[in-house]
């Protein structure tokens, strides 16, 4: 069944419990993640974001790399990809340029996407390559037990920041504006109406669109620093966050507890990878240019 | 089935090797490729550059060798023929998805152009010192398939073959040329496209709910399909079951890379390529792949002319090695004479193959030009003394 056929984004379709179920792959519940993760809060966005947008399901597949987040393809009822650790990018890449029709998605975390898999990310963002990048940011490496990511803020402690981490960390939004990213948006897994209209709206637009999602990590993040559980991490989001769309990113630098800047800071319209390519070679080649036919 | 006549320039020509070889990705059906320069292999990929936007595909060079060796897979899991080139350095870089692509049995062809090594080594010159790595260089246990031309008609041929074997055995293969064969330029005959074989895509015929990705089928290797087809499927690194997911159970793990190795075991026996000649009353044979094996010929002519009963046996497919017949030439002759560009990789595999049944003298050289004939040419002379 192609759930987008679904009415609307809460009914519970025949024989399932949830409405969410027919995107899951239920044989493979319970999924690894602690009480209190905010992954499948987000999981749970984009399902209803999927379901808004009436994508055909089989023509959308998730690329995640490794870690907590990389888990994510492994639980998508998509075409789903866990691939190398920092590499879900440059794979989606292929992907979407051997097979355009797909709607592909990239799910992965803070530190797969801007540690090991930065240089990845500014040149798809510079390529205005389309693809969908969502990284759920918990500020650590959670998989191998909250160490340092480049994302984690000054003064938090760390499973290899045992004094407090010193080096300044990444404002993710404002390094997806500056690589060139098409939309850019932020939000908490506090705020799930407006992540699932976020998703949906990059869904519909074409190019290099990121998401960053705050998500909270109780079980290595939180704890080390005293933070609470994941109610906790909620009522400081709600408390903190401030909605300012089109706030310019230089201005969205987040720190351990001060204010979260969230909303949707750009949405420019810049030429794709496919566009610039075809423009460039019918210049170039005019009636020789012969229009990729990759499949085999 | 045959090429598709769009990406075959049929006719006589004269190329280097690698521009020889990417005629052949082209014969082949490769209409996807991700590169990143280093020398000696740019060549391949920028005749590719110029050639596909007027066949019908896709170049793109990435950021790093780390992307290029991903983009060509996750172009594959998309529907693409696909490869990328490189040289020694980027060689390192891609191993951990030469590692991806053997663990989620993804076909594709990694071209080697090897030069100097380690490390930086000599950028422009000669060598075959990246032979292990080829096999071994991810971490765990797999099987690769490596080639190893020794001209740039082979270059052709080989590349063709390459990309038959990635789908026959859904397996990552190495194409490993080196400087020389790279950039020497001969006579290279690109036959009509009919007269090319081309092994297509082995996808599922099984509906999505019957379809089990990663159950071995013909040769032990699954059957495939491609995204967007419904199948819902998922890929990982992960050890996983048949339905590609993952678990972390040892008798899952035991079953899945055993196979990984073992699918490819004919390879090392009836299906293994070589190149042998004068066996017959053979006492010395000099056992060579790639540059060395033209080299070694000028030395196998020399000890015939001196009275020496020499034969030749030119290995082409070197991964899987072909112990077999190795083995059987140990037991009829009295040494093997093994050169080639580095200080001593195959020899060991030789050795291992000839289990002390013939003497086995390796005729080593750190890389960055041939050898000389006359090396070779002593080591034979030695083995018969």
């Amino acid at each position: 069944m192609n759930v987008t056929e679904l009415e609307n984004a809460c009914e519970v379709p025949a024989g399932a419990c949830n409405p969410v179920e027919p995107f899951l792959r239920m044989e493979r519940m319970p999924h690894i993640w602690c009480p209190g993760c905010g992954i499948g809060t987000t999981v749970n966005c984009f399902t209803r974001a999927l379901l808004d947008s009436k994508a055909n399901l089989d023509k959308v597949a998730v690329v995640s790399g490794i870690g907590c987040t990389g888990r994510v393809a492994g639980y998508a009822n998509l075409d789903s990809f866990h691939t190398t650790h920092g590499r879900a990018i440059p794979f989606a890449t292929g992907l979407k340029l051997a097979n355009p029709e797909l709607q592909v998605v990239v799910y992965s975390g803070d530190g797969d996407l801007f540690a090991i898999g930065g240089n990845h990310f500014i040149h798809a963002a510079r390529r205005n390559m389309d693809l969908k990048v969502i990284c759920v940011n918990n500020l650590t490496y959670a998989m191998t037990g909250g160490q340092t990511a480049p994302t984690t803020p000054g003064e938090v402690i760390s499973a290899t920041s045992p004094y407090g981490v010193f080096e300044p960390a990444f404002n993710l939004v404002a390094l997806a504006e500056a690589a060139g990213a098409s939309y850019v948006a932020r939000w908490t897994t506090y705020h799930v109406n407006q992540l699932a209209r976020s998703m949906k709206e990059a869904l519909a637009k074409k190019g290099f669109c990121f998401i960053e999602v705050l998500s909270p990590c109780p079980t290595l993040y939180q704890r080390r620093n005293k933070m609470g559980d994941g109610l906790d991490a909620m009522k400081f989001y709600k408390q903190v966050s401030k909605v300012r769309n089109g706030a310019p990113t230089s201005e969205c630098a987040l720190t351990k507890a001060g204010e979260i800047v969230v909303g949707k800071f750009v949405d420019r319209d810049r030429p794709g990878y496919f566009d610039l390519l075809k423009g460039q070679m019918t210049a170039s080649l005019g009636d020789r240019y012969a229009e990729p036919e990759i499949l085999c | 089935m045959h090429a598709d006549p769009h990406g075959v320039l049929t006719g006589v020509h004269f190329l280097d090797g690698d521009h020889a070889c990417c005629e052949g990705t082209l014969a082949a059906g490769a209409r996807f490729s991700a590169g990143y320069p280093i020398t000696p292999s740019t060549e391949v990929v920028e005749r590719f550059a110029s050639r596909i936007p007027t066949v019908g595909g896709i170049f793109i060079q990435m950021e790093d060798e780390l992307a290029a060796s991903i983009a060509i897979q996750g172009a594959v899991w998309g529907g693409a023929k696909a490869f990328t080139v490189t040289s020694g350095p980027g060689f390192s870089l891609m191993m951990e998805h030469i590692g991806y692509a053997a663990m989620t049995e993804t076909p594709c062809v990694f071209v080697n152009v090897q030069r100097g090594g380690p490390s930086t080594g000599l950028p422009t010159l000669p060598a075959q010192a990246d032979m292990m790595q080829a096999r071994w260089g991810s971490h765990g246990d797999y099987g690769i398939i490596a080639l190893c031309p020794n001209s740039p008609q082979e270059c052709f041929d080989l590349t063709v073959t390459a990309f038959n074997l990635a789908e026959e055995f859904r397996v990552p293969v190495m194409l490993m040329l080196d400087e020389c064969v790279g950039h020497m330029t001969e006579k290279v005959v690109i036959p009509e496209a009919e007269k090319i074989e081309v092994m297509p895509r082995r996808y599922t015929k099984l509906p999505p709910a019957e379809f089990r990705l990663f159950r071995p089928a013909e040769n032990d290797a699954p059957e495939m399909t491609r995204a967007g087809e419904g199948y819902r499927f998922h890929v990982t690194g992960l050890t996983h079951d048949e339905r590609g997911y993952p678990s972390m159970n040892l008798e899952t793990q035991d079953r899945l890379v055993r196979r990984l190795s073992t699918k490819l075991a004919s390879l090392a026996g009836e299906r293994a390529l070589f190149d042998a000649a004068d066996l017959d009353d053979a006492e010395v044979v000099v056992v060579s792949y790639g540059i060395t094996s033209r080299v070694a010929q000028r030395a196998l002519q020399l000890a015939r002319q001196r009275g020496i009963r020499a034969g030749k046996f030119r290995i082409i497919s070197a991964w899987p090695f072909p112990a077999e017949h190795i083995a059987s030439l140990a037991g009829r002759v009295k040494a093997l004479v093994v050169p080639e560009l580095n200080l001593g990789q195959m020899v060991h595999e030789v050795a291992r193959a000839a289990s002390g049944k013939a003497r086995v003298i390796p005729v080593s050289h750190a890389g960055g030009s041939v050898h000389d004939p006359a090396e070779i040419l002593k080591a034979i002379e030695e083995a018969v003394r």
